[in-house]
């Protein structure tokens, strides 16, 4: 059993973290997409009612199964356990604790916030976002720092298989939050196991109390057991009581390690065939435990947000157009549905190829935190780009298509004649026009044979091509200016193709 | 297909013809000055044009010598299919890189530094598929890191620039731009297409663009030939395009040393679609007066040859 569910686990880890490295694309959006489809939060938020049934009765039938393999966030803190019990000096060993109920209960309303759209702790608490955001924001310009030094390597050897890529940090913010979710989850694990899933993580919550009616449970053979403690030794959700012999079934994540572990094999994971009555036993509340994570959680709220004080006077600094709106991902429907929807796992942020989707900070307010929004200082939407839509596991991104994309108008370009180029230089520019895909931009007769941009906001999608490529500064003389809501630009007026003959060469 | 066979025998035996006696040609072309100085050919698909202007300049081993590292340079600007004429076509760039191996070349390189994200742009192109189909390199210029600076001596507001590295480090170079029309320059042929071997463009923008466009061309390694692809040819709403209305079949290149003279050539051509001052193109003007090459297209010797 317990191999079964580290093979799965590693295999599904792997995958799913290998699916929000993966800059060059090379697994498929199709399928490896499923990965992000099937966790919990999404599947709610994106009401993706098969996949919450199939993770409802799997629940219903062999406990929290979610939790040991699917979450990539539980495996993380395996993972970190295992190394802990290998490295530490001191020989692991858990101990029971006493369910923290009230502070589950309190995590869980506290993230249904997302119901009156209030994403913010929810994101902050899911374990599929959290654990999101640390790949993109931490491990991911890792694995772009390896990708350059293999690309030096084998550059020199002149094998271009690698390319350079460009490695930043896209908010100070989210680099914060990721970093800070590593470290306090990390050191949770290592001292404690799985105390995450059965404190603070909201999908712990719930699926904890479907798992006390589970078909299929951790069952002490009250006649067999003698007390040991091998098994609750092993427990890594401190939920095995052996002086009692009972199991806390709503904290067991399904790790089996515990099955092994007794050597009058009193423990069994199976139907209620062994009719097993659980006592339940008083025990004192454990107040440091409580009050480190009250003190991890506010420390972890407001660090970064001390951090991101400089963040913000950068953003407002001279160099950049402060917008009244963000503007939104393409697909987005509108800031409400983002913040009805999101809880910032930055895949669309990690999957852009034209790195226009970063982090916001307080662009949507404090609900929206670190929630996805365009931003044209590395590149601009591309035209027949729809990736964000078709990974968005959430629904808050809904799936574009092609043609869907060419219209849906995220923003509307504000052109600044009195700085153009073309008018204060009196020189040729036409940067903007020339990366418009809709020739929202054109190019008309200025004087002396020069051309002046014209806008025409109707067909304008907001992809921020000219914005990103304006060469005038510290303002630039266009830029877009996000919708609320998004809204559908007109279609340009298509000609047919002429069949214009040119048979001299004019020379 | 007939007619194709036949121009092919006719290209093949030409080919042949000109390697068996290439020194010969070459005395006679030197002693009787037949060699045009540029071929402008109509009426062909993409690569037979080639084979033809190349012949008449003699052949590719005129320009491109054994054991060279060489650099073919298209327009691969924008994320756009071959119908739209927003990049070289991909058939020419083939046939191009063909020749050079066919000419000893020790390596080819193919490369642009696009607008539109260039993964995308490679692959959408065709360029990249072409290439290394022929077995060519095809290599990233996305990235600052792959460019050095380059003094501009002869220039006159753009005094260095950042110059991708292949171009720096290779024999020889073909400049292999895409006829369009441009909102900013108004025109995009060969100078233009020098805009892809350098990293920082907003400066071109920001001063003076036609001047700019015009002293980058003063660098010192030229390309040792403009290979101008007019087979299709964008006409409205460029460097982009929006769909193939703004597109026509024009099935023509035109090939010279000259930058200016090819890239006014070119204008002119294009002037028959739709009305393009030469004035409106100024790094036409501005290349001349830096000597980069001339205007003046009676001067030279023309071959034009309708397939």
């Amino acid at each position: 059993m317990k191999k079964l569910r580290v093979v799965v686990s590693i295999v599904l880890f792997s995958l799913i973290t290998f699916y929000f490295l993966d800059f060059a694309g090379l697994m498929s959006e199709k399928t490896a997409g499923l990965l992000a489809k099937i966790q919990f939060i999404p599947a709610i938020m994106a009401l993706s009612v098969i996949i919450l049934i199939i993770l409802i009765v799997s629940t219903l039938l062999f406990g929290r199964v979610y939790c040991s393999s699917i979450c990539p966030m539980g495996v993380y803190q395996d993972i970190i356990a295992w190394l802990s019990k290998r490295i530490a000096k001191k020989k692991k060993r858990y101990k029971f604790g006493k369910a923290k109920n009230i502070l589950r209960a309190t995590m869980l309303v506290a993230a249904a916030t997302i119901f009156v759209k209030f994403p913010l702790i929810l994101g902050f608490i899911d374990p599929y976002s959290a654990y999101g955001r640390m790949v993109t924001n931490v491990f991911r310009p890792v694995y772009m720092s390896g990708n350059n030094v293999l690309e030096i390597i084998f550059t020199k050897f002149d094998n271009y298989t690698f390319y350079k890529t460009d490695i930043f940090i896209m908010s100070v913010f989210a680099f914060a939050v990721a970093i800070l979710t590593m470290v306090v989850i990390g050191y949770l694990a290592w001292k404690h196991g799985r105390t995450y899933c059965n404190t603070i993580c909201p999908v712990g919550a719930v699926l904890g109390f479907l798992s006390k009616f589970s078909v299929f449970k951790v069952r002490i053979d009250k006649s067999k057991c003698n007390s040991c403690g091998a098994c609750e030794m092993r427990c890594k959700a401190a939920c095995i009581n052996s002086k009692q012999k009972t199991v806390d079934n709503s904290r067991c994540v399904d790790c089996f390690n515990c099955l092994n572990a007794c050597r009058r094999d009193a423990l069994k994971f199976s139907p209620s065939l062994v009719p097993v009555k659980n006592g339940d036993a008083k025990h004192p509340v454990d107040e440091g435990k409580r009050r480190f994570l009250t003190t991890g959680v506010i420390a972890a709220v407001a660090a970064p947000a001390a951090i991101v004080e400089d963040e913000i006077n950068s953003l407002t600094g001279n160099d950049k157009y402060v917008r009244q709106h963000p503007v939104l991902p393409p697909g987005s429907i509108s800031v409400e549905n983002m913040l009805a929807h999101c809880t910032s796992c930055h895949l669309c942020v990690s999957k852009c190829p034209s790195r226009v989707l970063k982090p916001a900070f307080m662009e949507y307010g404090l609900a929206g935190m670190m929630q996805p929004m365009m931003y044209f200082e590395k590149g601009f939407c591309n035209f027949d780009c729809t990736i964000c839509s078709e990974v968005c596991p959430n629904g808050a991104i809904k799936p574009l298509t092609k043609d869907e994309k060419h219209l849906n108008q995220g923003g509307q370009v504000v052109f600044t004649r009195d700085i153009c180029i073309v008018q204060t230089e009196e020189t040729n520019c036409g940067a903007c026009s020339e990366h418009c895909p809709t020739q929202a931009v054109t190019m008309i007769p200025y004087k002396d044979g020069l051309t002046i941009p014209h806008i025409n906001v109707e067909i304008c999608i907001g992809c921020g091509g000219c914005e990103f490529i304006c060469p005038v500064r510290p303002f630039r003389a266009i830029h877009i200016e996000g919708l609320a809501v998004q809204g559908k630009a007109k279609p340009f007026e298509e000609q047919e193709k002429e069949d214009k003959k040119i048979d001299s060469f004019g020379f | 297909m007939d007619r194709k066979q036949f121009l092919r025998t006719i290209a093949f035996a030409g080919a042949a013809i000109t390697f068996k006696s290439k020194d010969g040609m070459d005395l006679m072309a030197q002693s009787q000055g037949s060699q045009p100085d540029m071929v402008a050919v109509m009426g062909g698909e993409p690569d037979e044009m080639f084979k033809q202007a190349i012949n008449e300049l003699g052949g590719i081993s005129k320009f491109i010598k054994k054991g060279w590292k060489v650099v073919v340079k298209p327009n691969i600007g924008w994320d756009k299919s071959p119908e739209l004429a927003g990049n070289t076509n991909p058939k020419l760039i083939g046939e191009i890189v063909r020749q050079c191996f066919q000419a000893g070349a020790k390596e080819v390189t193919v490369f642009d530094h696009t607008c539109d994200d260039w993964i995308k742009c490679y692959k959408n192109s065709g360029i990249e598929a072409a290439a290394k189909a022929e077995g060519a390199k095809v290599v990233p210029a996305h990235e600052e890191s792959y460019y050095k600076e380059v003094q501009l001596p002869g220039a006159k507001k753009l005094k260095t620039a950042k110059i991708h590295e292949a171009i720096l480090n290779c024999d020889a170079w073909i400049n292999v731009p895409v006829l369009k029309h441009h909102g900013g320059a108004n025109l995009s042929i060969s100078m233009k297409n020098y805009m892809g071997i350098v990293w920082d463009r907003r400066i071109f923008h920001s001063t003076d663009l036609q001047q700019c466009i015009a002293d980058i061309c003063t660098m010192e390694k030229k390309p040792v030939l403009n290979i101008v692809d007019a087979y299709r040819t964008m006409k409205s709403n460029g460097p982009q395009g929006r769909s193939t209305a703004d597109v026509v079949d024009t099935k023509s290149l035109f090939v010279s040393k000259d930058i200016v003279a090819v890239d006014t050539a070119a204008a002119k051509f294009f002037g028959q679609i739709r009305k393009m001052p030469l004035e409106n193109v100024g790094h036409l003007a501005n290349g001349q007066t830096l000597g980069i090459g001339t205007m003046d297209l009676d001067s030279l010797n023309i071959k034009r040859i309708k397939i």
